[in-house]
């Protein structure tokens, strides 16, 4: 499974995203990284070019329901298909709403690394 | 704490025999013995000097907090500079001495609020400023000799300190006695925190020119603050975030030095802001020995003259990387016991994460916590009583000494790479403290690094609900609104002439501190003139490691 992480908006921590890249990428998944301040349509469009099958946003800065809604509009623009989930500062209230813009998964801070590994290979089973 | 024995760590060693302890290493690699006795100080420097003494291990000042105690500055700072108005005053009423200002990403990464990158992010971190009038209205009826205020900026630093500048001046006060800090660190901004804007070498040159321009016309002010804090915060350890925390401020000095500033004319005005999680001897000794460390470094190596230059002047406190979102309110507690760290390390400043700030903005419940967590050790606990207090122990002097050694070890490393600017612009230490980090989280998830509440002590919780400060959508439309008025009143061929000036500052390679007040006087916006810049300058390709 080839996986792009990103870093949508401004955000600059990248802390996080990066541990979860090496930990999937210990696990066997394949990764690409865009590094920080790419806009969703720069994501998308990375995305589309390295035949990922998934995307993973990563966002701390609380604008974690603009930029998905905008990932929506934008992966229907471009008639893209790729699956997409959230990781970040996400409040519990918010999960549901991230699912509501098509994402498959919405992490949490402190959520443990094993939970999104689990998740993926569940996900990439189906 | 990686690699110490669950069953045998920490408060147990004491009641053990030697012989039958399990080794125990710090996160900085160093082995920690049993017991320390009198043999441990053989060729300890501990006893040498006295505070206020050269090379000031025991700390800058020969009173200390006897004679003040260290200020106390949270960060703080909500979307509108209205808003931020009220809660500057908030703090200020509840006897915070300093402010820390806080801004928006935007604002961060030098774009203006009507910049279609800047949607939904505008006013959501920090405050939004745009023009010099933001600044005009978030310290409005704050007097700027009386609180320091310290500007919590880098990217976009040489922007904001002429917006301070200039509101000072046109306030009335004389620049030569304004105090106050600018972060304006943009090396430590490439490992982590991520608010660069220009390639690595026109960044420093940035820096630099603040420097230079501090030096000749604003000498009370801090135009640097060295932050090893976020360079732990990204996987460094204690003895990394020193040592390349002082190559860093070492890279500044050498360049500032080329432009032929005397190292005593700026030396002094060089600060440090540091992070403390984690073991809390290994904290103190981290400070102590970087302490000395830092005034040979200047004394020796730079010929300062001035005892000033060579002070390792620090603002430390909140360890957000110690905080945890499990059962929060223990980061109350690990916040306390920071804050009696960085006191007992001799800070000058302190500033506390809030124990929600592992996942929002504090509110302002959180804020006040914090605030009194440092007022309750200042004044219940006898901590400003005498200087030192822990100068003189076996262990915390031994360990000193070696952390002295360790973070002069640790900078040779990174001299071997080319120096910290070729090693940040290749993104080689970006990639070692990312491994770092990487195994950090592995040991925290094993256990191997014990965290209560999240590897130990952990209790099945409904996920509470998150207090959070509410993003102000209104107030990001009010900024929206202000700016395009300002934009309307402004004199538009001022505006153009500074920014045209500044464009052929940029190429002709001069100090660009004097044009960039004058553009900021004719109210020029933060992404005006940091789009002449990058015009010229371009901007920085990240190098992608992870």
């Amino acid at each position: 499974m080839r996986i792009l992480l990103s870093k949508p908006g401004l955000d600059g921590h990248d802390v996080g995203v990066k541990v979860l890249a090496h930990a999937l990428k210990d696990t066997g998944f394949e990764i690409s990284y865009t590094g920080l301040r790419k806009s969703i349509e720069e994501i998308v469009c990375q995305a589309a070019d390295v035949n990922a099958d998934m995307i993973g946003l990563s966002i701390l800065s609380g604008t974690h329901l603009i930029l998905c809604q905008r990932m929506q509009e934008v992966l229907e623009e471009k008639s893209v298909t790729i699956p997409w989930l959230v990781g970040g500062n996400i409040p519990h209230g918010d999960t549901e709403a991230i699912k509501g813009y098509g994402a498959v998964a919405a992490f949490p801070t402190g959520t443990k690394v094993d939970e999104v590994i689990t998740f993926l290979e569940e996900y990439q089973a189906v | 704490m990686s690699g110490q024995d669950k069953k045998n760590g920490g408060d147990k060693s004491s009641n053990t025999k030697a012989e039958d302890v399990k080794k125990v290493l710090l996160e900085s690699g160093i082995e920690v013995k049993p017991l320390y006795t009198e043999e441990d100080m053989q060729g300890s420097e501990a006893d040498k000097s006295a505070p206020g003494e050269y090379p000031f291990t025991r700390g800058i000042h020969p009173q200390m907090y006897r004679k003040r105690p260290f200020t106390i500055r949270q960060y703080a700072g909500f979307a509108s500079p209205e808003e931020t108005n009220k809660r500057f005053k908030f703090l200020i009423e509840n006897g915070q001495t300093g402010l820390n200002v806080a801004f928006d990403l935007p604002t961060q990464c030098g774009l203006d609020s009507d910049s279609p990158r800047s949607f939904g992010e505008v006013g959501r971190v920090g405050m939004s400023v745009d023009t010099l009038d933001d600044f005009e209205i978030a310290f409005d009826g704050i007097d700027l000799d009386k609180i320091t205020v310290s500007l919590t900026i880098n990217g976009a630093a040489i922007v904001l300190m002429a917006m301070y500048f200039a509101l000072a001046e046109k306030r009335g006060y004389d620049v030569k006695t304004l105090r106050g800090t600018a972060q304006n660190d943009i090396l430590k901004e490439f490992i982590g925190r991520g608010t660069w804007i220009f390639p690595v070498d026109t960044s420093v040159k940035l820096v630099v020119d603040t420097v230079e321009y501090c030096a000749n016309h604003v000498p009370k002010y801090s135009p640097v603050s060295v932050c090893g804090y976020h360079i732990r915060e990204s996987g460094a350890n204690p003895v990394q975030e020193m040592a390349y925390a002082f190559c860093i401020a070492k890279a500044y000095t050498d360049e500032t030095l080329k432009r032929g500033v005397n190292i005593d004319e700026f030396a002094s005005r060089l600060s440090f802001n540091f992070d403390i999680y984690g073991n809390l001897f290994e904290q103190i000794a981290k400070f102590r020995g970087g302490r000395r460390l830092w005034a040979k470094i200047i004394r020796e190596d730079y010929n300062a003259k001035n005892d000033k230059s060579s002070w390792m002047r620090m603002i430390a406190g909140g360890g957000g990387g110690g905080l945890t979102k499990e059962q929060p309110e223990n980061n109350i507690i690990r916040s306390a016991y920071y804050a009696l760290i960085s006191a007992l390390s001799g800070t000058q400043t302190m500033a506390l994460c809030s124990y929600d700030e592992a996942y929002t903005i504090p509110t302002e419940k959180a804020a006040e916590l914090s605030l009194r967590t440092m007022q309750i050790l200042i004044h219940e606990m006898g901590i400003c009583d005498t200087v030192d207090p822990l100068g003189g122990s076996y262990y915390v002097e031994a360990l000193t000494d070696r952390f002295e050694t360790e973070i002069q070890e640790e900078m040779k490393t990174v001299e071997a790479l080319g120096g910290i600017v070729e090693a940040v612009a290749s993104g080689k230490i970006q990639e070692k403290v990312s491994h770092q980090a990487y195994d950090r989280e592995k040991g925290i998830q094993t256990g191997d690094i014990p965290k209560v509440g999240v590897n130990m002590f952990q209790k099945d919780e409904d996920p509470k609900p998150v207090e959070f400060h509410p993003y102000n959508v209104d107030a990001a439309n009010y900024q929206l609104e202000k700016l395009q008025r300002i934009k309307n009143d402004r004199n538009r061929e001022k505006v153009q002439s500074c920014l045209e000036k500044l464009r052929e500052e940029c190429l002709q390679n001069v100090n660009l501190m004097p044009t960039v007040i004058e553009a900021v006087q004719a109210y020029a916006t933060v992404g005006e003139i940091i789009q002449v810049m990058k015009d010229v300058y371009g901007e920085y390709e990240e190098p992608i490691f992870f």
